[in-house]
């Protein structure tokens, strides 16, 4: 479990202003929001814009949301519509023991 | 609607195909992958897929100006680049023109969570990008599968990779798409059912403990293609698939003869060899098969002609050494480029793949005649019909060519056997080599088996090896069968005795003819002298007669006279 001092940086990548997009930005605000309010920062990146961090981020599902901070980096991918397995990736769940 | 017209609309309609600049590769497929199009190339663990791929992009940048973009979902790109090293490609340099734009894209599975509804976007993204940099005609894919593996629900990546298809189309690109072969389907994933234009299957398979290299044309829409398996080898240059057997039996027919080196072999073949014709020649052990293949070579290099010799039996030194001392010297024309050898152990590939390696030997070297010898060590690793097959295919490419080759077979117990049967209908002339053994003594025959469009001689020549090379003599022929050597010797020497005897008869006759004729002229001198008494005293009693009768008539008339006789009174007989 993370340590609730943990600083969080997000990255979401999208391509455009899809639905998809918007829906992943909106579900990620309202789960920050009520796990990490005041200690998270969210960049969005499209990659229309700049197709370059596509491959130097090693991106290719959309959209998909990066864990820079803290460490280890993981990647979600998804809109994020499934807030319990955000929460598993995001490391402030315990994966679920299969 | 007529015939012009129709062929025209032909084509117009034909499928544009993309050249790979494989070696055999887009004979099969009449020009080349299909342009525009995914192709997907199939095929197990370390059938060639990847390379196949690569070659496709090298080609295209560097031989037909067409820059490729490789997305690799395996290996990355230090890996690649050292993987085809061995094979010539330059991926560095070709990076640096911009001709090349490689792409490593990694998908590590335990580092993704999937929490709802995702698309592929990102990939499209670096491809379009990658695209657009360098300005590609052409693109691989190796291997979508990996997604499989690396993302979470198949059903959205089918989707997606449906949509990454219509992208690549709608791009104008030529694709490649390798996939891994699956258990009873062609890729693990079924993702031959998106790619409905051209699909590839690559295969290495082992038999007999030796592995051999397939590739097959499962599918080609809107093309005529080969469907047979074609074997295939990845040397040091690529990939070379051994194509013809869409080649048809439309090869030129050079009436030109080429000596074989042999002048009185020319004789007996009415010339030489034809341009562009298969000889041949076959015999038991130690005839002189290798001295005959020498002597072509030899003759071949002196007409300026390159000349490439296969031996499957003796190093490129043995039959140096060996025809030295026949006084053929080939090593002038190895160092003057003219002559090549290449050696190798039949067992050490499967049939197939010495045809493919002499397919693309024959076509770098250019020759004008090749020496496989022999070619019965061949036939023994594969099964006749297999045998025939595919040496069908290289005397077709090689007549294609007008080259002329020559095969020496190797004859077991003197008898023929099936495949060399089989083998000689591929021929067009055959040369026998034969062991003559009669009292105590062993001696080389030669004759012509056959020869196509040649009026050739019927007859057996003695063969002698001698330190000047080969050369054919006549040989005696009799009850006992052919007569050679010593035998021919004393034959010879019974012959001349024969000739004499009959020479002193001959004489004899004539004498006694002129005496006969001198008989009977004597005889008919006296005949006429006879006939000329006689002719003297017959005619002597004719005058006489003829005198009495005269007489005889004055004194009718005087008498009548005498008598005052009317003169219309018939003379009366009576006074």
């Amino acid at each position: 479990m993370s340590d609730p001092g943990e600083y969080f940086i997000l990255r979401l990548y999208v391509a455009g202003q899809t639905a998809k997009a918007l829906s992943a930005f909106a579900n990620l605000k309202t789960i920050c929001e009520e796990q990490l309010k005041g200690r998270y920062e969210i960049e969005v990146v499209d990659l229309l814009e700049n197709p370059r961090l596509a491959r130097e981020d090693q991106i290719v599902a959309l959209p998909t949301l990066v864990r820079r901070l803290p460490p280890p980096l993981r990647k979600i991918i998804g809109d994020l519509s499934d807030t319990e397995r955000v929460l598993i990736g995001l490391n402030l769940l315990p994966r679920p023991r299969a | 609607m007529n015939d012009t017209e129709g062929s025209k609309r032909d084509a117009c309609n034909q499928l544009l195909k993309s050249p790979t600049g494989i070696l055999g590769f887009d004979e099969i497929t009449n020009g080349g992958l299909p342009q525009g199009r995914t192709t997907l190339v199939c095929g197990s663990t370390g059938s060639g897929k990847t390379l196949f791929a690569m070659e496709f992009l090298v080609r295209g940048a560097t031989e037909f100006n067409e820059p490729g973009v490789f997305v690799s979902f395996e290996e990355t790109e230090e890996e690649l680049k050292k993987n085809v090293a061995s094979l010539g490609f330059d991926l560095e340099d070709l990076v640096a023109r911009g001709q090349l734009f490689m792409d490593y894209v990694s998908i590590e599975p335990s580092d993704v969570e999937e929490t709802g509804e995702f698309d592929l976007d990102g990939l499209f993204i670096r491809l379009g990008d990658a695209i657009d940099r360098v300005g590609a005609k052409r693109v691989v894919l190796d291997t979508l599968e990996a997604l499989f593996v690396g993302l979470p629900n198949p059903t959205i990546l089918r989707a997606e990779i449906r949509r990454l298809f219509r992208y690549l189309k709608s791009k104008g690109v030529t694709a490649v798409a390798t996939a891994e072969q699956g258990d009873g389907s062609l890729t693990r994933h079924g993702l031959e059912e998106y790619v409905s234009d051209c699909v590839i299957q690559l295969d290495n398979r082992v038999t007999d403990q030796t592995a051999i290299r397939r590739l097959r044309v499962v599918k080609y829409r809107g093309s005529r293609h080969g469907t047979n398996e074609y074997p295939f080898l990845i040397e040091q240059d690529g990939i070379s698939v051994l194509p013809i057997t869409s080649m048809g039996l439309d090869y030129e027919a050079p009436s030109e003869q080429i000596q074989s080196g042999l002048p009185r072999l020319d004789t007996m073949l009415g010339g030489g060899f034809f341009r562009g014709s298969g000889v041949l020649v076959s015999g038991t052990a130690g005839t002189g098969k290798t001295s005959i293949a020498a002597h072509f070579a030899d003759e071949t290099c002196r007409r300026g002609e390159r000349c490439l010799y296969f031996a499957f039996e003796e190093s490129r030194k043995q039959i140096m050494r060996n025809m030295g001392s026949i006084g053929v010297d080939l090593a002038p024309w190895e160092q003057k480029g003219l002559l090549r050898f290449h050696n190798v152990r039949p067992s050490v590939y499967v049939l197939e793949m010495h045809l493919v390696m002499m397919h693309k030997l024959i076509r770098e070297f250019k020759p004008g005649v090749v020496i496989i010898d022999p070619i019965s060590n061949l036939l023994t690793i594969g099964k006749p019909p297999e045998v025939k097959s595919v040496l069908t295919r290289l005397i077709d490419f090689m007549k294609m060519d007008s080259i002329t080759a020559l095969f020496t077979s190797l004859l077991t117990g003197g008898s023929l056997e099936e495949t060399e049967v089989g083998v000689s209908s591929l021929m067009d002339t055959w040369i026998m080599l034969r062991d003559m053994e009669t009292n105590g003594e062993r001696n080389r025959g030669l004759y012509i088996f056959k020869s196509r469009g040649t009026p050739h001689s019927n007859q057996v020549r003695e063969f002698l090896m001698t330190c000047n090379g080969i050369e054919l003599l006549d040989v005696y022929t009799g009850p006992g069968g052919a007569m050679t050597g010593a035998l021919r010797a004393a034959q010879e020497a019974k012959e001349r005795a024969q000739a004499l005897e009959l020479q002193q008869e001959i004489q004899r006759m004539q004498r006694e003819l002129a005496r006969e004729r001198q008989a009977l002229e004597a005889r008919i001198a006296l005949l006429r002298s006879e006939f000329e008494a006689r002719e003297d005293s017959l005619e002597r009693s004719i005058s006489q007669a003829q005198s009495r009768k005269d007489v005889l008539a004055e004194e009718r008339m005087e008498i009548a006279r005498l008598r005052k006789a009317d003169e219309a009174d018939p003379p009366t007989q009576q006074p």
